[in-house]
This record gives structure tokens, C-alpha cells and sequence, in this order.
């Protein structure tokens, strides 16, 4: 038999593996093989490669079909997930709502209990008290002037008369300052001096917007007076001066004391003083002077709510006041005093030497 | 070990063996929660336990291929026993900082001992030796060889489907690619 080649030899032992040879031919390989052992290990050989060639292509086969599956089910397991929370979520919500309500329910509880409300409450009614305050003092201040008026207009009714404002002498034959608001909607208007001299006066001149309103005494019993004892500060005076005035909050005329506490009145009014001297409904008008005896402006009214803040119209304003009367409207030109008599005198005389100078504003 | 069970595991061995793909789900839906319980619960991630039994189940199908193959166990203790070694041993091959007692030793490693996963290890070399000259080998040899021995076509198919004038060619060229193949083979 004749040596084949190892091409055609693997040629044949493939065919013979592969079962496509006839009976004969098999046998002819087996009994070449026995005869040529050479190509009998080859042939050993050369299946085992093919078997692992084999082997490796459905390991490699199987590797991917694995990996595809695995990745498969783990994505298929990934979007399981989301139900799995969804279910949980539908489980627990119930319990999730009632320790929210709970946590809710404690959380403004503990607040309450520990006073925090009342706290928030106080702090906010103390700022817009405060804010109040501030909207109020035009209230309280024209509630104040309310007040005054209708006590002066009150004196229509007989008992009411016990109360009046304040006017004082600006010149001794008779020119008397009190404020507008005093004898606004005036019929008449009476003075009487603390003696009980009553005169009658006639209003010459008023200026709301400074609230000043200028009286002359119109009655035959009224003689020209001495010359005033006080003369008019037309500068501003300085904070914490020393100051006092008289008026008739009653039927007596009422000594008051006090300081400037500030340049400004009202809301920043700079024709006005603040002043601290206790002063009542009745004080309207009445003159603020300082140490030396110096007219430095007139009352006008006070804060309600506030201690010792009352108001008074600068001097100033009364001068330009008088300046801006017409002369036709003057029964006498207005000649205001320049002497000082009270100068380096005690309080006391003082008082005694101004007090036939402040009359008692009755309004009918 | 029920009686149910037990045809569950042949039923899928028996699949794996043919290269089923609903076996292959089946041995996922079953065996693999557990598994990646057992992994995440030592240091491994979700990814890792993938990774894992994708491994148990090679060692499954390469044992599965041997013809001796017989499952001495439930396929649950197996695939379990053989998880636990290849994690245990990439826990040890990796920073080597966990210690290996952390999975207490368990009776079910008779069923998969460091000598079969050795062996396995071996297997998988030869395998991926022969898939690297494989690539190597590019084609249309690749597809050659292929065709010929592992779908078993005939010779005329073979030449008709790469264009050779005669099967001699044919016989030729898929000669000289298995003798290319062989050379790469043994020579690594």
C-alpha cells in the first residue's frame, strides 16, 4: 500500500470520522492506520484537535448565549425594581402619612407648649402697637385739639365753662394770642383774667397751618395794661432749657415746669417744640417761657400715650404770624414789649408779674 | 430532595447540555437570587455576583459536557458550592485583604474542591487557547474550519459558499488552515 501524504491522509481520516466513507473504505483506513503507525498517532492527534476545536466552538457558543441571558435577566431585574418600591411605597404610605401627621402635629405642639406663639404674638402686637403709636399721634394730637374744642364749644352749656384754654397778652393795650384751634366756629370770644375780669374779644387774624390765632380785647371795661414783662425769643432755643408755663386747665391758673426736650414737634414740625411740662385740655395757648422770662413759644398739644410729650408753637412762627396780619385788619398797630422785668427775679415772682398777662379763653 | 426538584435539575442539565436558552433562564430565575445575596453579603457588589455565577454556570456546562457527568447533589448546593469557591478565591487573589474564613466553611465543599476548580481553571486556559488561534487564524479560514468540522457541511457546500473552482482547492485551503491552526495552537 502505497504512503500517502499528510494532506491526504487528514483528507481521508476526516471522511472517516465523518462516516462518508463505504464499509470498505473504512476498513481500508483502519487497516492503514495499523499498518503506518505514524500516521496512526497523527490520526490520535488530529481527532483529539478536532474533538477540542469542537469543544471550543460550543464553549464559545454557549459563553454568548450565557452572557446574552445574563444580561437579560439582570436588566429584566433592574426594571423589577421600580415595583418593588412602588410596592413598598403602597405598603408603607399609610404608616408614612401618620408619622408625617405625627411629626407635624408635634413639631407645632412642642412650639406652642413652649410659648412660642404667645412670644411671636407679643413681638408682633409690640411692633404694630409701635406702628400704631406712629399713625396715631396725628390722631391723638387732633383728638386732643377734638377734645379741646368741644370743651370750649362746650361752654355753650353752662357747666362746661369751667374749662377753657389759655391766651396771653402779646402787647399790653390788648392784642391776646391763643390757638387757632381754640376759637375755631367761634360766636364770641371771652377772656377773663385770674382776677375774673371778663372782656370780650374779637378775633383779628388766624393761621391754621401754624394753629395761631390773634384776639383783641374789643370791651369798654378793659384799660391798657402795664408794659409786659416778658419779651418774644425769636431764636431757637437749646434743648434741656429749663421752661414753664401757666394756663387754665382750670378755673385757676395752673403753674407748670419742665424742659425743651426736643427742636422738633409733631411728626418732625419744625414751627414747633417739644416740650416736657404735664399739661391737660385747658393749656392750649398758653405761653412757654424760659428761665430769663422769655416768651420761646405757645402750647398747642400733646402726645396721648406718651409721658411728658407735649408741643408748642415757636415764637418764630408767632412773629411771622403777626407780620402777615394786614394792617387793615389792626385795630392798633401791634408794638410787642422789648423790656425784660423778669429777668434775675425768682420763679415765684415771676409767676406773680405774668399771671395779669394769661387770660382764661372762653368760647361761646 | 424532592422528587420534583430533582427532574427540574435533570430537565435543565439536560438543556444546558443542548445549549437551551429558556434553561438558561430558568437556571438564572432559580439559582441566581440567592447567589448574589450570598456575595453582596461578603464584600462583593451586585456586578461582582454577575460576574460569579456567570463563571458557576461555565463550570456547570463544562462539567455538564464531560461524559461522566453525574450531579451528586441538589443543582442549588452545587451552583452554591462552586459560587462560594470562585468568589472566595477571587477575594484571596484580589487585595488578599478579607480573609478567607470570612464565608465559614460549609460541608457542600466536597462538591466543588480547589483541585476541580484547578481543573476547571485549566479547561477554560485550553478553551480560551483555542478561541485566541481561532481569531488569530481571520478569515475565511475561521470560517472554514467552521463550516467543515463543527457544522459539518460537505466539501462541495463549503466550495460553493467561499467561491473555489473545484472541491480540490477547497480540500487544499482548509488543509492548509487547520495546519496554520494547528501551529498556532501548540506553539503558545
Amino acid at each position: 500500500m502505497k504512503v500517502l501524504s499528510q494532506q491526504e491522509f487528514i483528507e481521508w481520516a476526516d471522511r472517516y470520522q465523518r462516516g462518508e466513507l463505504s464499509p470498505e473504505d473504512s476498513h481500508q483506513f483502519e487497516e492503514y492506520c495499523a499498518a503506518t503507525p505514524a500516521h496512526a498517532d497523527l490520526y490520535v492527534q488530529h481527532s483529539s484537535f478536532v474533538n477540542d476545536l469542537k469543544r471550543t466552538a460550543n464553549h464559545i457558543e454557549f459563553k454568548t448565549k450565557l452572557s446574552k441571558n445574563a444580561k437579560a435577566y439582570h436588566s429584566q431585574q433592574v426594571v423589577k425594581k421600580q415595583p418593588i418600591i412602588v410596592a413598598l411605597w403602597d405598603k408603607l404610605k399609610l404608616n408614612a402619612a401618620v408619622a408625617a401627621s405625627i411629626a407635624i402635629v408635634s413639631v407645632f405642639s412642642t412650639l406652642w407648649l413652649t410659648g412660642y406663639y404667645s412670644n411671636l404674638r407679643k413681638a408682633t402686637s409690640d411692633y404694630s402697637a409701635l406702628r400704631r403709636d406712629m399713625n396715631s399721634v396725628k390722631r391723638n394730637v387732633n383728638a386732643q385739639n377734638v377734645a379741646i374744642k368741644n370743651m370750649n364749644n362746650g361752654t355753650d352749656s353752662k357747666e362746661t365753662i369751667h374749662f377753657g384754654a389759655t391766651g396771653f397778652s402779646i402787647t399790653k393795650d390788648g392784642y391776646v394770642v391763643t390757638n387757632y384751634h381754640v376759637i375755631t366756629g367761634a360766636d364770641s370770644v371771652h377772656l377773663q383774667n385770674h382776677k375774673g375780669e371778663s372782656y370780650k374779644a374779637d378775633i383779628i387774624y388766624t393761621n391754621e397751618e401754624k394753629d395761631i390765632a390773634i384776639l383783641y380785647i374789643n370791651d369798654s371795661t378793659f384799660k391798657s395794661q402795664k408794659a409786659l414783662p416778658y419779651t418774644f425769643k425769636k431764636k431757637n432755643s437749646d434743648l434741656g432749657e429749663d421752661i414753664y408755663t401757666i394756663g387754665f386747665p382750670r378755673d385757676e391758673a395752673v403753674y407748670g415746669q419742665g424742659y425743651l426736650s426736643s427742636e422738633t414737634g409733631y411728626a418732625g414740625d419744625t414751627v414747633a417744640y417739644q416740650i416736657s411740662i404735664p399739661v391737660n385740655p385747658g393749656n392750649s395757648g398758653g405761653p412757654v417761657l424760659d428761665k430769663d422770662g422769655n416768651v420761646i413759644g405757645i402750647i398747642s398739644g400733646k402726645q396721648k400715650g406718651i409721658d411728658g410729650a407735649a408741643f408748642a408753637i415757636k415764637t418764630e412762627a408767632l412773629l411771622e404770624t403777626l407780620n402777615d396780619i394786614p394792617t387793615d385788619s389792626l385795630r392798633k398797630s401791634v408794638i410787642l414789649g422789648n423790656r425784660n422785668l423778669l429777668n434775675n427775679l425768682p420763679r415765684t415772682e415771676q409767676v406773680k408779674k405774668i399771671q395779669d398777662f394769661i387770660y382764661l379763653v372762653k368760647v361761646y | 430532595m424532592s422528587k420534583e426538584n430533582n427532574d427540574i435539575d435533570l430537565l435543565i442539565i439536560h438543556g444546558i447540555r443542548s445549549g437551551d436558552n429558556t434553561s438558561i433562564d430558568q437556571i438564572y430565575r432559580l439559582y441566581y437570587p440567592p447567589i448574589e445575596r450570598m456575595i453582596i453579603n461578603n464584600h462583593g457588589s451586585r456586578e461582582e455576583a454577575q460576574d460569579i455565577f456567570q463563571e458557576t454556570v461555565m463550570v456547570l456546562y463544562n462539567k455538564i459536557c464531560q461524559t461522566d457527568f453525574k450531579l451528586s447533589s441538589k443543582l442549588q448546593t452545587f451552583l452554591y458550592a462552586v459560587s462560594r469557591r470562585l468568589w472566595l478565591k477571587q477575594l484571596t487573589r484580589g487585595t488578599s485583604k478579607y480573609n478567607v474564613e470570612l464565608i465559614e466553611e460549609q460541608h457542600e465543599d466536597v462538591l466543588f474542591t480547589d483541585g476541580d476548580l484547578d481543573e476547571h481553571e485549566v479547561k477554560e486556559e485550553n478553551f480560551a487557547l483555542m478561541e485566541e488561534a481561532l481569531n488569530g487564524l481571520g478569515e475565511p479560514c475561521k470560517s472554514i474550519l467552521h463550516d467543515f468540522y463543527i457544522d459539518n457541511k460537505s466539501m462541495t457546500e463549503i466550495c460553493e459558499k467561499f467561491g473555489y473552482t473545484n472541491t480540490d482547492n477547497a480540500k487544499t485551503q482548509k488543509y492548509k488552515c487547520l495546519q496554520r491552526l494547528k501551529k498556532m495552537f501548540f506553539k503558545k
